[in-house]
């Protein structure tokens, strides 16, 4: 199958075709989340020796472990015998998996232990070709695990890039700069993957997809300045901005729109939850280090966006999972923090009640409308004749948009120049060669 | 404890350690047989309150449904099976009053998108049980689900059992906790955006 990646990805607009082609699908699948570092699990999720989570890298069921050893694996979920899943939980902690159909029994390593009736063999059961397979290349930034079955990627931190100053701060905002997961609010949509990451740092959208949220946010204060409020007006002169990132990653700073002092971010988070009797109790206890407290169950208004499947934006970790051509998952993890250096006390508890309110928010009553919205795209594009999908905003006007020293790509809020740059690192990779590799324990 | 008269539809102080602390000491271990009350008569007053309960959201009758429930009460879907612990866990919804009062705003704003058009439902109720749970003003109870939902132009159901904690307030029984506990709590639902 050969596509004509020049026509279907032009400068301001996409061809229907990259949200609706099955064959352009099934093609991502390898070249995008093969080919390139995916998102895989945090490593809060398995924290001890053994501890398994199970993901999918692209379609491709995993088991995503910290091994007897203590090493990160991504195990293909796939028994070398006859092909079964190997693993059926969504988590658990085990030294060794046995295979349900045959008894085939593998270690966390990935090595084929042993095999009922092993002299009915005349093949060497411990050739390795009988060790799972598993990804070759496992990486972790800061907690953050990615895995790619392409040997020429670079290293997960070059790849990342400037990427990892947001990261940073994204994680150090927080006790010891450490997040652990927490649940999650999980939602499937009818639409295509990249509608998700199309959305993550668009500025455009916010005033009229979410506007039931902004009008409830909003229902009891005359100030009306709670949320999202400050797109309401005249976003593009605020100093809020888009910034392209490289390698498929963008960023959305809202940080620059806040007060800058303990309590700017906590003086726009809307209501929530138990929010007046954590502020009363916390003025009353800790007197001026409330508001810095307070902050930690607050919203950090950033959209950090990894391509092609990750997005940190407010305290959540949310991950884009492909399912078909039409249909995609994405699991918004929840954080809580720890009292790392032990200097937040007893107002733990309360912060992460909290913390988790203000994390259910926009879930509710925000993500709904946009997921309503990514599956309205994906009908009007049956439209076959009419092909096109415009990203243009903010194109072609002098002086809007300054490339900086470093290569990153910086313009206003409700710029869509993050869906012009990512998709082109998109089409590099749809049109290489993709040398894909698996390895087995020796 | 509340602080003063603040009204739980403007501001949250009732959302505190004790309230999180009493929740969930109440949601674990009680649907016990030996808690269980066999009168036919008590059983089928709350099964009655429950089908009225079902019929009131089916009718989007959000202000019938909202008197059904204490000024201080919380509805409560966790994310996974169980419960867990809403202190630090994230939950599929946890609303106090003002945040259920925001949900019934938000769906009656003309821009809720995910409700527009809104979901027709039709609500199915059985195997209600009621359990003694400490003083004689309270009980609790437990119900099975089905929810047929049709939205865009399929029907779907949502399935599952809750959990309530009742109290008799000037001889009217009234919702302090309602535990909805979807069998799909911990996978990805797609569109969950009516009140359960
Ligand atoms: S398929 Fe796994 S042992 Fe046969
Ligand atoms: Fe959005």
């Amino acid at each position: 199958m050969s596509h004509d990646w020049e026509g279907l990805v032009q400068e301001d607009r996409v061809h229907r075709a990259l949200y609706t082609d099955p064959a352009i699908f099934n093609a991502e699948m390898t070249k995008i989340f093969g080919g390139t570092w995916v998102y895989i699990a945090h490593e809060s999720e398995i924290p001890n020796v053994n501890d398994y989570v199970t993901r999918k890298l692209g379609l491709r069921p995993v088991i995503v472990l910290r091994d007897s050893n203590n090493i990160l694996r991504v195990l293909y979920n796939r028994c070398t015998h006859r092909g079964t899943t190997l693993c059926r939980h969504e988590k658990g902690n085990a030294r060794a998996f046995q295979c349900p159909y045959h008894g085939w029994n593998f270690l966390n390593s990935g090595k084929l232990r042993g095999v009922p009736w092993a002299d009915g063999y005349s093949a060497d059961i411990k050739d390795e070709k009988f060790n799972l397979a598993q990804a070759p290349r496992v990486e972790s930034y800061r907690g953050f695990i990615f895995a790619t079955l392409n040997l020429e990627a670079p290293i997960l931190l070059n790849w990342l890039g400037p990427m990892t100053k947001p990261i940073d701060e994204w994680l150090d905002r927080n006790p010891g700069g450490k997040i652990v997961v927490c649940e999650a609010n999980r939602f499937k949509y009818k639409g295509n993957w990249k509608l998700a990451y199309d959305n993550s740092s668009d500025g455009y959208h916010v005033i009229y997809s979410h506007r039931s949220l902004l009008e409830m946010e909003n229902r009891l204060s005359d100030a009306a300045n709670k949320g999202m409020a400050y797109y309401k007006n005249s976003p593009d002169s605020l100093a809020m901005y888009v910034q392209y990132m490289g390698n498929g990653h963008h960023f959305k700073d809202k940080r620059p729109n806040l007060q800058a002092r303990p309590g700017g971010l906590w003086a726009i988070e809307s209501t929530h939850p138990g929010k007046e009797y954590a502020e009363a109790e916390f003025r009353r206890k800790y007197g001026e280090r409330a508001d810095s407290l307070l902050d930690l169950a607050g919203s950090e208004p950033v959209n950090i966006n990894i391509f092609p499947n990750l997005s940190l934006l407010g305290n959540h970790i949310q991950v884009f999972q492909p399912i078909s051509v039409n249909e995609t998952d994405a699991v918004w993890y929840g954080t809580r923090i720890e009292d790392v250096n032990g200097d937040i006390g007893d107002a733990l508890g309360t912060i992460n009640a909290l913390r988790m309110r203000t994390q259910e928010g926009f879930p509710n009553f925000g993500e709904v409308d946009d997921l309503a919205n990514f599956e309205q795209i994906q009908v009007g594009l049956q439209c076959e004749e009419d092909e096109w999908i415009y990203m243009n905003r903010g194109h072609g006007i002098p002086d809007r948009i300054k490339t900086n020293a470093d290569g990153t790509i910086t313009a206003p809020a409700t710029d869509e120049v993050f869906m012009r740059e990512y998709i082109k690192e998109w089409k590099r990779l749809m049109k290489g060669p993709t040398p894909l590799s698996i390895k087995r324990e020796p | 404890m509340s602080v003063g008269a603040q009204d739980p539809s403007v501001s949250s102080f009732y959302v505190n350690d004790s309230f999180y602390g009493d929740l969930i000491a109440r949601f674990q271990d009680w649907d016990h047989d030996r808690h269980g009350i066999c009168d036919p008569v008590e059983r089928d007053g709350f099964r009655l309150l429950l089908e009225r309960e079902a019929r009131f959201l089916d009718q989007h009758k959000y202000d019938d449904w909202l008197a059904m429930l204490t000024r201080e009460c919380v509805y409560w879907a966790p994310a996974r099976p169980g419960g867990g612990d809403p202190r630090t866990e994230i939950a599929v919804m946890f609303d106090d009053r003002r945040r259920l009062e925001d949900r019934v705003f938000r769906l009656r704003s003309e821009f809720a998108w995910s409700q527009a058009p809104a979901s027709r439902t039709v609500r199915m109720i059985s195997n209600v049980e009621v359990f003694e749970y400490g003083e004689m003003d309270r009980r609790m109870l437990r119900s099975n689900f089905i929810i047929n939902e049709f939205w865009d132009n399929e029907i779907r159901q949502l399935v599952g059992w809750c959990g309530y904690d009742m109290q008799n307030i000037d001889g009217r029984w009234l919702i302090r906790a309602k535990q909805i506990n979807l069998i799909n709590c911990d996978r990805c639902i797609r569109n969950p955006s009516i009140i359960l």
